[in-house]
């Protein structure tokens, strides 16, 4: 009886950790997304729009990475106390980019004069930016794998300044200035919607290229890695998503071309980002640690797993139920519109 | 020598990041609860002034609230990143409870904080009202996890402690949530944080007031009504505070009575203590200079009775003992403070029987002078309790030193002054702005935080014109 439940209960959490993450990239994805636009968008009325179709929600985006932290805390103590100070110098830049960037949404809007206007403007997009970049970083470390002996990290304190994680850094910041690119082309309309339109082919380009880089690089940095690519049944399971990212890459693009089409862009940028996102994890499965803490090694005990998991059955669905109702109240295309003209 | 100063860091981060953060959710607790009751009382009463309020105060926890949230992201990852081991072994019990309070409270507080803030216009009054409701329950439940989870620490119960790898693994989660102290605890944190607010709200209004008197004309009725509401809480809370307070201390004399000799400066265990009103603990030399004592008090405010027995720190191990110099003074300034706010609430209760509650400056310059009086109570409380708890994070249980992380120096250093520099510009920030804002004086037709920005207002005029049918959709 605890045997099978000493098995599964990881296995659930596993994903549902993993359906979180995929959350909170979905979900502070686009809006930090808007801040790394910033770069390219710099007219002050258009820029105040951006961030208003995300000024009701970006709390509650923020929650899921609150609840990523928690969960693995709970969840998966040992992976918790690993990954944490093995990226202790890119978790601490990404709250810092947070931080900065969180208060920036309240604080342009009050700021006075120009010089402080410019200043926020500006930590909120590097803010958005660095967490970005830093996000994609503790991904690329992850993936690349983390010295541990006994439960405790013992590699050096710039293990993740590595081509390949410092390239996944990259590869999300690119990632996600697409989709905000395509939630802005969705939720506005006039000038910045066609300028995001536009922005967003070379970046669903650039994102191809990336995707196609990183999905070569993976299997050649473990001869696990590789394994899975080779043997069933991960073979079933991978094979299907090259094709898969071709179909919705294709989609995407024609989205992108149709002048009607305002919603799918996103729908098939997110699409992309999922497949991305699984392809990964079927690639580590089943180490939360690569390469050496499975889901079984960093669990914490059953009691504790069942305790959350009761709750976390009913909460789930009523935290996904007012959310989706929070975005149905502010649904809608944003215009700067008549009221100051 | 390294590795005691990496703890030290460790130690000193944790306290600058949780320091800074206990702020903001207090506040977010006390201001949310406020502004459920205004919007309440103009939904029952029809009178304007309390959604003049209602908006003007809302305007203030857009910024207290998003400044909680990214200060308590902070929160959610230090624990791993400089108390990994900590994290390892009681993680299977204080895991689950914080993952709990983001499931139960912060989900919830976000979740109805855009309806909030921009949606008076978008869905009903009646609607509106459930989501500011919602969101000052969230802030409830949230105190009440966390709490239960620090409480835990202190009076740690229902666990079993795996021989192998050292792990706090949970047998009873009744117990371990209902902890001993947990029940006092929550009270006092809870009534503080209402404290906090209705200091600033009085030291506003103060301002306001004293403004208006300086020019001559009569104060603006929303700010009267502020002031008012903010004196009632002073002085029916305060007292009540005051009581909560007390049974807390009899309560921390049961499970840490080394707390208590070391926040008391007594050395030695004896019946009919004194209280020191003014002492300098030495831990060296085991003795309190230059003390001023009141005889007997000590025992009855611990015991209730005059020849109750007080605990000395000479009972307990010198490694086992908490550091009296800083707790001695964090108690009594938060004791001196407690006391001022009940006098404060009991002139106001005179003033406002004699009829002149708006008309005697000196009283709103006092309120002006003690805004921050209650956030310092606050700090010097937590201070009082998490430096007692010392050296264990565990009560009793796992030593400070044996739950940091491998960490090297040279990055919790880096860490470290990469986060005052942040925190202090995006305090300066965060004060400017408030400062500013409470410099307006709360009128009629007040405009809340949509109104107040043009570009905001695009998001709420949208009722007229309704979405456009998705073309996307449509393919």
């Amino acid at each position: 009886m605890t045997e099978t439940a000493g098995f599964w209960l990881p296995v659930v959490w596993a994903l549902l950790a993993a359906t979180a993450i995929f959350l909170y990239i979905c979900l502070d994805g686009f809006d930090l997304g808007i801040g790394i636009l910033f770069l390219k968008e710099k007219d002050a009325d258009h820029r105040n729009l951006m961030v208003n179709t995300v000024a009701p929600v970006w709390d509650g985006n923020e929650t899921w990475m609150i609840f990523g932290g928690a969960a693995l805390y709970g969840v998966f103590p040992v992976a918790y106390g690993t990954i944490l100070p093995a990226l202790y110098l890119p978790v601490l830049f990404m709250l810092l980019a947070l931080i900065l960037r969180g208060v920036s949404f309240e604080f342009r809007f009050k700021a006075e004069s120009p010089m402080s206007k410019f200043f926020w403007d500006t930590a909120f997009c590097g803010g958005s930016f660095v967490a970005a970049f830093m996000q994609g970083v503790i991904l690329g470390t992850l993936v690349q794998g983390i010295k541990v002996e006994n439960n405790v990290f013992v590699g050096s304190s710039f293990d993740w300044f590595s081509p390949f994680s410092l390239f996944c850094g990259l590869a999300v910041v690119i990632g996600y200035a697409l989709l905000g690119a395509t939630w802005l082309l969705w939720r506005c309309e006039g000038e910045l919607h066609d300028t995001m339109r536009r922005i967003s082919f070379g970046l669903a380009g650039l994102m191809l290229v990336t995707i196609a880089l990183v999905s070569v690089w993976t299997p050649m940095l473990h001869t696990t890695y590789m394994q899975h690519w080779l043997a069933m049944p991960q073979l079933a399971l991978v094979a299907p998503v090259p094709v898969a990212v071709a179909v919705l890459a294709g989609v995407l693009f024609l989205g992108l071309r149709n002048p009607r089409s305002h919603l799918l862009p996103f729908v098939a940028t997110l699409g992309l980002f999922f497949l991305c996102f699984s392809g990964l994890g079927i690639n580590v499965w089943p180490y939360i640690v690569p390469p050496t803490i499975t889901i079984w090694q960093a669990s914490s005990p059953p009691e504790s797993q069942t305790f959350l998991l009761v709750g976390t059955m009913f909460l789930l669905p009523l935290i996904l139920s007012y959310t989706a109702y929070s975005y149905y109240v502010f649904r809608g295309k944003m215009s700067a519109g008549h009221h100051y003209h | 020598m390294f590795g005691l100063s990496a703890l030290f860091l460790a130690r000193f981060q944790f306290a600058f990041t949780v320091g800074f953060h206990i702020v903001f959710p207090a506040f977010s607790i006390g201001l949310a609860a406020y502004l459920a009751v205004l919007e309440g009382l103009w939904l029952k009463t029809g009178r304007s002034a309390y959604l003049d309020l209602f908006k003007y105060w809302l305007k203030v926890f857009s910024v207290v609230f998003g400044m909680g949230v990214v200060s308590g992201l902070v929160m959610s990852y230090e624990f791993g990143t400089n108390w990994s081991a900590f994290s390892q072994k009681a993680g299977p019990i204080l895991g689950p409870m914080l993952a709990y309070e983001v499931m139960t409270a912060f989900f919830l507080e976000a979740g109805f904080l855009g309806v909030m803030m921009f949606g008076l216009n978008r869905v009903g009054k009646g609607l509106h009202f459930a989501a500011t409701c919602m969101v000052s329950i969230g802030t409830l439940i949230s105190m009440s996890w966390i709490l239960s989870s620090n409480s835990w620490m202190q009076t740690p119960r229902g666990y079993r402690i795996d021989e192998a790898t050292g792990r706090f693994l949970p047998v009873d989660w009744w117990q371990i949530v209902f902890n001993p102290s947990f029940p006092y605890r929550i009270v006092h944190m809870g009534l503080a944080a209402f404290l906090c607010v209705a200091f600033i709200v009085a030291g506003v209004a103060g301002w306001h007031l004293l403004k208006a008197r300086r020019e001559g004309r009569q104060a603006s009725e929303q700010v009267r009504l502020m002031f008012s509401m903010a004196m009632w809480m002073a002085a029916i809370v305060s007292p009540i505070q005051v009581l909560a307070g007390d049974t807390q201390g009899l309560n921390t004399l049961e499970y840490q009575p080394a707390k208590i000799a070391a926040l008391e400066g007594d050395w030695e265990s004896e019946s009919r203590a004194p209280e020191l009103l003014f002492g300098i603990p030495d831990m060296k030399n085991e003795t309190t200079h230059f003390k001023i004592a009141i005889p007997y008090l000590g025992s009855l405010i611990l015991t209730h009775s005059l020849d109750g027995k007080v605990p000395g720190l000479k009972d307990y191990p010198k490694e086992d003992r908490p550091y009296s110099p800083l707790l001695f003074f964090s108690f009594r300034i938060m004791i001196a403070l407690g006391m001022l706010m009940v006098l404060v609430g009991l002139w106001s209760l005179y003033l406002r029987w004699k009829g002149k509650l708006y008309d005697t400056p000196l009283l709103h310059r006092i309120a002006l002078f003690m805004s921050p009086a209650g956030f310092l109570a606050l700090l010097c409380g937590w201070i009082t309790t998490e430096v007692g708890r010392q050296p264990f994070t565990v009560y009793g249980l796992l030593r400070t030193s044996d739950s940091v992380s491998p960490i090297a120096l040279p990055n919790i250093a880096t860490s470290m002054i990469a986060f005052v520099i942040v925190y202090f510009i995006v305090f300066a920030g965060g004060i400017t702005i408030l400062l500013r804002t409470f410099a307006e004086e709360p009128h009629p037709d007040q405009h809340g935080p949509a109104e107040d920005q043009p570009q905001r207002a695009a998001g709420t005029t949208q009722v007229s014109h309704q979405p456009q049918p998705d073309a996307g959709m449509a393919e």
